[in-house]
């Protein structure tokens, strides 16, 4: 991945800002925690927010988009349906800081998180991400990346933890 | 080389002499907790195995503990629908440590496990709910995970790739004043530090007054410390941890009681002197947005909530009972008390504790976790302000986005259920006090939250 660190991965738009400590009771509120389905949760995603609800649900934002958030995003309750319901929509999410459970839990889905803690940018904003940075193109401005934790670049390369630990157990029964 | 006490169970779990924060490791797992989303873990399970040819069987039956509480009894077809398949999944695998909805074996998993026994100093416990912090107060480091985690983990016997974290020590002197609780003291460090100030940190708990207190208060400490972000909160195992084991838990094999080196390394020392702390309160909508109580005393409340796997252990109970023993909860106040285990409601039953609380007009509930989160009765109404000895207040978290959630301990949600509004234990009260008439204050001390 370093040899490409320059060119982006993805080039998206911002299309909704959120502040610090958005807990994983506002991303998927504990009454739908019986839905566990990631083909279901997208649904709930920020239900009472109604508003950011309505336009994921509706398919306002084009897949691929991005949240900004700020610090501490996803703090408080293990539940992983907070990281699919977001991975449903193929969302981006660039926080200033992630709670580590639900780190955890997005990268073990494939939800796109960057660590980005200086990141300034505003709703429709063009966003380039590559691996050591985000490039706001409609500002000009840059800002630096904090790597994933090193513990998950296995998990992350094999594409996942589901098909990490697939390949763990087959070649413990080989 | 010196370590912590996360560093020597995480050396000693992974087969390694020393680590170091910032080491990789894998440690081997004593006890993987799940509840109802054992369901999903279920789902993730199978996914695992599928098309590999290979038969999906958990790595030890023996190490896995699933408890119902959050749903309990079931609240919707769904939910009973996917308790169903969790009971027939632990049948076809022989998994063991079972607690059904029943009041001889059931209750909150963060009570069932401590008295039970299932949780021993230096072992290593992943549980896929963010307060399996809550089993650090027996020496344990005893983390949360999400459910596909929990999956590798039935399969491997491991917890994968985990980063050894960095420690910060607390150090708490003093003696606490009277009605003064674990529950003062964890606010008002989690106020301190803020919600992320211990994120991906652990915390170590020393000095006279944790020595001093009951298992009982350091189960509350360990429960929040996730609230300040940290993964695992640990109170290194005494005389106190093998008492709890032998006595309450009926554990009878060998305890080994793990220490930290007296030069491990620290990412941070905290002090703080409990002599001088005050009741502190968890306002609307963060954890870390802590006050002491002059500062929203006589906030007007509707719903009180006194329990959880927080605040709901036997000695909670008593405290309330000992406010409430003889007086009626304010009219226009509800009253929810949930007891964290049928063992302790049971107890509590014998000792008269829950007929003092029934006879101020409190409601004693099933053991379980729903009200807390939201998803099985005490909902808010719009509007509605609840004063809860629970471990969150994020934005809807009792099932309504149009109410407010205040935290507290429950001698101050006693005292607040008698005033119908945010109010501090009567002073001169001794907890086994029954005669003691509580200064009702006038109806309009009570002002409207904010």
């Amino acid at each position: 991945m370093n040899q490409h660190s320059s060119s982006p991965l993805l080039k998206t738009t911002l299309v909704w800002k959120l502040d610090d400590d958005v807990s994983t009771d506002v991303i998927y509120p504990g009454r739908y925690m019986a839905t566990v389905l990631p083909t279901e949760t997208p649904q709930y995603a920020f239900a009472d927010l109604p508003d950011l609800n309505k336009k994921l649900a509706s398919g306002e934002f084009p897949r691929g988009s991005a949240l900004v958030a700020g610090k501490n995003f996803g703090c408080g309750s293990s539940r992983e349906q907070a990281a699919s319901t977001l991975k449903g929509y193929d969302l981006a999410v660039i926080a200033r800081g992630f709670a580590r459970i639900f780190l955890q839990n997005a990268i073990n889905l494939g939800l796109r998180t960057i660590v980005c803690p200086d990141i300034e940018a505003s709703v429709g904003d063009q966003l380039e991400i590559s691996a050591d940075r985000v490039v706001n193109t409609t500002t000009g401005k840059s800002f630096p990346i904090t790597p994933l934790p090193k513990s998950r670049q296995s998990i992350i390369d094999a594409g996942g933890l589901i098909a990490y630990t697939r390949q763990r157990v087959v070649a413990a029964n080989r | 080389m010196a370590m912590t006490i996360a560093e020597k169970i995480l050396a000693r779990a992974s087969g390694r002499s020393t680590v170091a924060a910032g080491d990789v490791v894998e440690p081997r797992v004593d006890l993987a907790m799940s509840h109802e989303n054992g369901a999903l873990v279920i789902n993730q399970f199978r996914e695992i195995y599928a098309g590999t040819g290979i038969e999906a069987r958990v790595w030890d039956p023996s190490k896995i503990a699933i408890i119902f509480d959050h749903r309990v009894p079931a609240e919707s077809a769904k939910t009973a629908t996917n308790q169903k398949r969790i009971r027939e999944f632990v049948a076809q695998q022989g998994i063991t440590k079972f607690h059904d909805i029943r009041a001889d074996q059931g209750g909150i998993c963060h009570q069932i496990l401590p008295e039970s026994g299932y949780v021993l100093p230096g072992s290593v416990v992943v549980g896929t709910d963010s307060h399996t912090t809550t089993h650090g107060a027996l020496g344990a480091f005893a983390f949360g995970i999400g459910a596909t985690e929990m999956a590798s983990v039935w399969a491997l016997g491991v917890a994968l790739n985990i980063e050894v974290p960095e420690t910060i020590k607390v150090i708490v002197k003093g003696t606490m004043p009277e009605f003064v609780a674990p529950k003062d003291l964890i606010l008002h460090l989690i106020g301190c530090l803020s919600s992320e100030g211990a994120n991906f940190k652990v915390f170590e708990f020393h000095g006279e007054a944790i020595r001093n207190m009951p298992t009982s208060g350091r189960l509350t400490l360990s429960n929040m410390a996730v609230e300040a972000g940290a993964t695992a909160g640990i109170v290194p195992a005494d005389s106190e941890t093998g008492r709890y084991l032998r006595e309450v838990a009926g554990y009878k094999g060998e305890i080994d009681l793990v220490q930290p080196d007296a030069d491990a390394k620290y990412a941070q020392v905290v002090e703080i002197d409990c002599s001088q702390l005050t009741y502190q309160i968890a306002c609307p909508h963060t954890v870390d947005n802590v006050k002491t109580i002059e500062m929203v005393e006589g906030t007007k409340v509707d719903q009180i909530v006194v329990g959880s796997c927080t605040n709901g252990r036997a000695d909670d109970l008593a405290v309330a009972a000992s406010i409430l023993r003889g007086r009626r909860i304010a009219d226009g106040v509800r009253m929810l008390v949930f007891p964290a285990s049928w063992r302790i409601y049971r107890e509590s039953m014998k000792r008269g504790v829950l007929e003092d609380l029934v006879n101020a007009g409190a409601i004693i509930m099933n053991p379980g976790c729903g009200c807390c989160l939201g998803v099985h009765q005490g909902a808010l109404g719009d509007g509605e302000v609840a004063l809860s000895t629970t471990n969150r207040n994020f934005l809807g978290r009792m099932g309504n986005p149009r109410a407010q959630v205040y935290l507290c301990s429950p001698a101050v949600a006693a005292a607040s259920a008698l005033t119908g509004c945010i109010s501090r234990p009567p002073k001169g009260l001794t907890r086994h006090e029954s005669a003691f008439q509580f200064p009702a204050p006038e109806n309009d001390a009570c002002v409207e939250a904010g």
